[in-house]
């Protein structure tokens, strides 16, 4: 037995495997079996979407005037009277192929439907948590810091308060209302439509207010936390200014727990996008999905329904990949985010 | 019976809450009565704008909105109900089905609940509707289903701690049946965090409900609900907004109820928030009568520290440092021993105010507005628990020479260099890699001595080490007490030692200060505390229980009856009183001064008087 | 020579990679008590949990009367967990706890007034306390009540992991003391955690000590402080401040 040295001479095991192995290459690789996972759920998910009608789906779908001969012209058509099997081979072969199908509706193939309006939707998706993120961290981390140990309890309250009833504020009202208020109102900005740079506005901003007042409240009580935890208190202690203080051990910190929870939110902005694209008459893929689904027009709604799944993940993978810069110990984790 | 820890549960926020929810259920059992003739009733004023005949206007068939809208209670709330117990239910049962199998399944379906949580809800409700076509049940059960991931994750979490709990294992071991551990154990626990899941839950369902209706997926005619009639008030918006404003006003006050009832339960889960407090005040100088010391390096004069309601934590503090001193504080838990060493760091946490007539390291004077830069630089702090100490997120290396950079514009690549050195001489392995590394790759210890090299880098007259091996291992500790003994000896730096551990105070200092219930109750040197020569009831009684390599096995060790008081209880006379074994009225009355016992020493007790008294009449 | 309550038989424990318990072997006689020593990583923790059942060996045996540990077997071994905030369920009353303790089909207070009373007499507390919930008591005070929950099934083999180690000087004393008595009175064989050995010397007549899970010394308590034999344990003793001056040129201060 090796003459023992002080229990510490080395570091904890854990440490050294993360140490010889650079912990953002199995952080990758775990997260591209999982972006694999998520594409196979999607693609079988969307293949049962059609399984899954209840009754007989071509009936369903050809609508209840149908003659028997149309009914009988869809099925084939759809590929119902193949076996399951084959039926989902030949759905997977299409997707991987790139072929989603054509439209009921116009006979347009799907992946030139989804690659027409896919970068409206992104467009207000990707503008709004740009906003998000912006508006609210600096927003809750002021609001916290001002407020710490009880200090100003009516910007406290009112913070709450405000927060509360914006957040309670569902998109589409919201956008209701700003069209209401500065197309129709005052004529500041279009009420429909995508034709310029100022029709970002209103559907932008419908889609960010709820999520800003969550997020923020979210940062004032992460931030909240942070600042009671010990390695602030040392950081205290170097006696810094109160700009390099919050910048450099507040911020990354509370934007880890923050990020953690916000992923949900900023995730769920995809569904917001969705919704104020009807009220804006926004030529993205919210309105494509709601019409396919009211017109029954099923290669459409899967189509979306799994481009805006790779979407969803795609964001997640994000939120983690900045999760791990701000803070490395996220790397060793779990696959998905906590 | 005294029930558990009473927080603040009755909230303004959660009574608020509560009582919007109260009136929507109200609202949503009589509405049909009181209007329902009134909302189905055509006429022939169609498209009217809000009136003192009706408020909300009228829609296309002349019907009264604000009629409708409250009608419409009953749907919207039913249904926003309903696909909340769908996924309270499904969500609960999921996650509690997925903790207890086996771990592999645990590991599979927590991977599975992660993907769909990530799935944009609103999206997945579409998807179900697509399957099952409009209608009011269709979006129940979309809705109900797509915020079923989150409760499962929660139930999921939630039981994997409470089982991690000790209580549960204990129990598990005394053969607790697995039904009773359920009831008594484990739901009673987690209920908190669920109710408030409950809350959002409801919120999110009502919002997402009324959106589906809105998009025209929902309630079909001829029932609505508040979606149903905002999408069509929504269609004449342009001449008539008041049909469409009613409902969004519904939708908006009804989500608002169901956020503070969240909020206030949550806040009830937590209750963190310190109590409110006055204006932030400098250090109040305190006039006192003790004479002021100049040759010694620190001074601290009658310190007191306060909380918020005025309750007096640490009293009246007195004593000195001389240079390259090591004076130890040694007390227990509650004897204010670490609030008085932050308070001369100048670090007490939010809702604690210092005052003292003298507080100074050398000629930095901490009463007032201390300089800052000579404050970090003068003044080095190692902390408790190294775990927590340093920052996470942040490389050592920046962290150890921070203060260094900005205090004395040293350069990074200089600042480095020193460090680096400091880290050998504190012989931490690899430190050019420890330096890039982050806090939690290193050992406790390590972490501990870079600490101490980080203090010691800005070159400081004293060091202020509060508690600095409690968390280590015991031959860890003797490397990190080396450590701080060779800043000692090598750079004369003097040392604020604090512990509760009266073995390590009486190996490493040269005079030991001891604090009961925020009050100094004795000094006295090393020496006299080694030989046991202590004078304070408290100092000997606390010497006497400490367990030792040896001190005699035979006999039960001598324990001290009672608590320390609280800090709101603690009485007038002498703290330790109720306690000691020579108390007497007067104790109980009066307080006791440190009385000088010696040479270096002082004890705050009246059986010194005493003793002093007999010992004159008898001569 | 009786058998031993507890024999543990060339124990391994793994977890994932890490080699946790090596060929652990110790026994334990009735009436003793035996002292386990060991820094962070030692594995004295993982020890208790695979006496107690909460964690698989990968090997080896674990005897208990001469009988290997069983489900069935539960009760007659009980533990004191470290953490007196931890170890009671904030929302049951003292006295129903130890009623649950004492009974786990039907622990009413009501039922086992007496011997709720009784047990809380063993260890030093009021029969008041019964009624009283946790966050009441300070925290010695609960490990004492944890102590008596412990008591109250009879088990043939008490194991107290770090019990003190979260308490003050002078409560810790009270607890020990508690222990003590318990140990004279009942002749109880307990299993005593600790990384304290100031505090083991004060409590057990055998000492065994674990480095990085190996049995590295197991004797009995006057040859281990007096003539230790293993490096590891003289590195221990000599690291235990004793309120001997670290470094020699401080003697004379």
């Amino acid at each position: 037995m090796t003459a023992p040295t002080a229990a510490e001479a080395a570091p904890p095991p854990a440490a050294r495997a993360a140490a010889a192995r650079s912990p953002w290459v199995s952080f990758l690789l775990r997260r591209l079996a999982g972006l694999v996972a998520v594409l196979v759920t999607l693609v079988v998910g969307t293949f049962l979407i059609v399984q899954l009608i209840p009754g007989d789906p071509a009936r369903t779908i050809a609508g209840s005037n149908a003659t028997p001969e149309r009914i009988e012209q869809l099925r084939t058509q759809l590929g119902l009277d193949q076996p399951l099997w084959t039926q989902f081979t030949d759905y997977a072969g299409g997707v991987l192929r790139g072929d989603l199908g054509t439209s009921f509706a116009n006979g347009q193939p799907v992946t030139q439907i989804i690659g027409d309006r896919l970068p409206f939707t992104a467009e207000l998706a990707l503008i709004a948590i740009v906003l998000v993120l912006l508006v609210s961290v600096p927003f809750g981390m002021a609001v916290a810091v001002a407020c710490r140990g009880g200090r100003r309890r009516p910007l406290d309250t009112g913070f709450s308060a405000v927060t509360a009833l914006a957040g309670a504020i569902p998109e589409y009202v919201l956008g209701t209302v700003l069209v209401l208020a500065f197309a129709i109102t005052f004529k500041v900005f279009p009420a429909a439509g995508a034709a310029s740079l100022g029709a970002l506005v209103l559907p932008v901003l419908a889609i960010s207010v709820g999520p800003i007042c969550t997020m923020a409240r979210i940062v004032r009580r992460e931030t909240a936390a942070v600042l009671e935890q010990d390695y602030l208190r040392t950081a205290r202690g170097r006696r810094l200014r109160a700009v390099r203080l919050y910048a450099r051990h507040a911020l990354p910190n509370l934007m880890t727990s923050t990020l953690t929870l916000g992923g949900l939110i900023l995730s769920g902005l995809l569904g917001g996008t969705v919704v104020v694209e009807i009220v804006f008459a926004w030529p993205g893929l919210g309105t494509a999905v709601v019409n396919a689904i009211t017109s029954r027009d099923y290669p459409v709604i899967q189509g979306v329904v799994l481009v805006l799944g790779l979407l969803a993940t795609l964001l997640n993978l994000l939120v983690d990949i900045v999760l791990g810069l701000l803070d490395p110990r996220t790397l060793n984790g779990k696959a998905g985010s906590a | 019976m005294t029930r558990p820890t009473p927080r603040r549960l009755w909230t303004p926020t959660l009574i608020a809450g509560l009582a919007g929810m109260a009136a929507l259920i109200v609202l949503a059992v009589v509405a049909p009565w009181i209007w329902g003739d009134r909302a189905d009733q055509l006429t022939q004023q169609v498209h009217r704008s809000a009136s003192g005949d009706h408020w909300f206007g009228t829609d296309a068939l002349g019907r009264d909105v604000f009629a409708r809208t409250m009608v419409a209670t009953r749907l919207t709330l039913v249904t926003s109900l309903g696909a909340t117990a769908v996924a309270a239910a499904g969500g609960i049962a999921l996650g509690a089905a997925i903790w207890v199998s086996g771990p592999r399944v645990r590991e599979l379906g927590q991977r599975l609940i992660d993907v769909l949580i990530s799935y944009p809800s609103v999206i997945f409700a579409l998807v179900v509707v697509a399957v099952l076509g409009p209608g009011p049940g269709t979006s129940v059960a979309a809705i109900g289903l797509a915020s079923c991931p989150a409760f499962a994750r929660l139930t999921t979490n939630l039981a994997a701690s409470i089982a991690g709990r000790d209580f549960v294992s204990t129990a598990r071991l005394l053969g607790v049946s697995p039904l009773r551990l359920l009831r008594r154990h484990i739901l009673p626990n987690i209920a908190e965090p669920l109710l408030v899941l409950v809350s959002v839950a409801f919120t999110v369902s009502l919002k997402a409900l009324s959106g589906l209706s809105f998009l025209g997926l929902g309630a079909q005619p001829p029932s609505y609900d508040w979606g149903r009639l905002l999408s069509t008030g929504l269609e004449g918006l342009y001449t008539n907004p008041a049909p469409a404003l009613g409902p969004a006003a519904a939708i908006v006050l009804a989500g608002l109820a169901g956020g503070l009832v969240g909020d206030g339960l949550a806040a009830a889960a937590n209750p963190a928030a310190p109590r409110p407090r006055g204006r932030r005040a400098k250090i109040e100088s305190v006039l006192t009568s003790r004479a002021p010391a100049p040759e010694a390096l620190v001074e601290v004069g009658g310190l007191s520290v306060r909380r918020a309601d005025g309750t007096r934590l640490v009293e009246d503090v007195s004593f000195q440092i001389r240079p390259g001193e090591i004076v130890g504080l040694v007390g227990e838990s509650g004897s204010g021993k670490s609030l008085t060493a932050m308070a001369l760091a100048r670090l007490l946490p939010e809702g604690l105010e210092p005052e003292a007539a003298t507080l100074r390291v050398d000629d930095l004077d901490l009463t007032g507005a201390a300089d800052r830069a000579r404050t970090a630089t003068e003044i080095g702090i190692v902390y408790q628990d190294p775990s927590a100490s340093f920052n996470p997120t942040l490389r050592l290396g920046g962290q150890l020479t921070e203060a260094l950079r900005v205090h004395q514009g040293v350069r990074r690549g200089e600042a480095n260099r020193r460090a680096i050195q400091r880290l050998k001489a504190a012989r931490v392995s690899l430190p050019e890699r420890r330096m890039r590394q982050h806090p939690h790759e290193l050992s406790g210890g390590m972490r501990q001595r870079a600490m101490i090299a980080s203090a010691l880098l800005t070159g400081p007259r004293l060091i202020i080490a509060d508690e600095p091996t409690t968390a280590l291992d015991v031959t860890v500790q003797a490397e990190v007490l080396r450590s701080l003994q060779a800043a000692n000896s090598g750079e004369g730096t003097a040392i604020l030692l604090i512990s509760h551990d009266v073995a390590v105070i009486s190996s490493m200092c040269d005079r030991v200060l001891v604090m009961y219930a925020g009050r100094l109750v004795e000094e006295l040197p090393v020496a006299d505390l080694r030989a046991g020569n202590a004078r304070h009831p408290y100092t000997r009684a606390l010497l006497a229980a400490t367990p030792t390599l040896h001190g005699p096995v035979d006999e039960p060790l001598p324990a001290i009856h009672g608590r320390p008081p609280q800090p709101a209880e603690r009485p007038s006379g002498c703290a330790f009183a109720p306690r000691c074994p020579l108390a007497r009225e007067q104790c109980r009355e009066e307080r006791p001064v440190l009385l000088k016992t010696g040479p270096g020493g002082a004890a705050a007790c009246h059986a010194l008087a005493w003793s002093a008294e007999t010992a004159g009449s008898t001569q | 020579m009786t058998e031993p309550i507890l024999s543990v038989q060339r124990l391994n424990v793994v977890f994932g990679r890490q080699h946790v318990l090596r060929d652990v072997s110790v026994d334990l006689p009735a009436g003793r008590t035996l002292g386990l020593v060991g820094e962070s990583g030692s594995g004295k923790s993982t020890l208790a949990k695979a006496v107690v059942g909460l964690v698989r060996p990968a090997s080896g045996r674990i005897l208990l009367d001469g009988h290997d540990v069983s489900p069935k077997a539960r009760r007659r071994v009980q533990m004191i967990p470290q953490d007196p905030y931890a170890s009671l369920n904030p929302r049951m009353t003292v006295g129903q706890a130890l009623a649950e303790a004492v009974d786990p089909r039907r622990g009413s207070v009501r039922e086992h007034r007496q011997r709720v009373g009784e047990l809380l007499g063993m260890v030093a507390l009021d029969a008041s306390a019964a009624d009283r919930y946790p966050s009441e008591f300070s925290g010695g005070q609960r490990q004492r009540v944890a102590i008596a929950r412990a008591l109250a099934v009879k088990p043939d083999l008490i194991i107290a992991d770090e019990v003190t180690s979260a308490l003050d000087t002078s409560v810790q004393a009270e607890v020990l003391n508690v222990l003590r008595s318990l140990r004279a009175e009942l002749s109880l064989t307990m299993l005593f955690i600790s990384h304290d050995l100031a505090v083991v010397r004060h409590v057990c007549d055998r000492v065994a000590v674990l480095y990085r899970g190996e049995i590295v010394e197991n004797t009995s308590r006057e040859r281990l402080f007096a003539r230790p034999e293993h490096d590891y344990t003289r590195l221990l003793l000599d690291s235990v401040p004793d309120g001997r001056p670290f470094v020699a040129d401080r003697t004379d201060r």
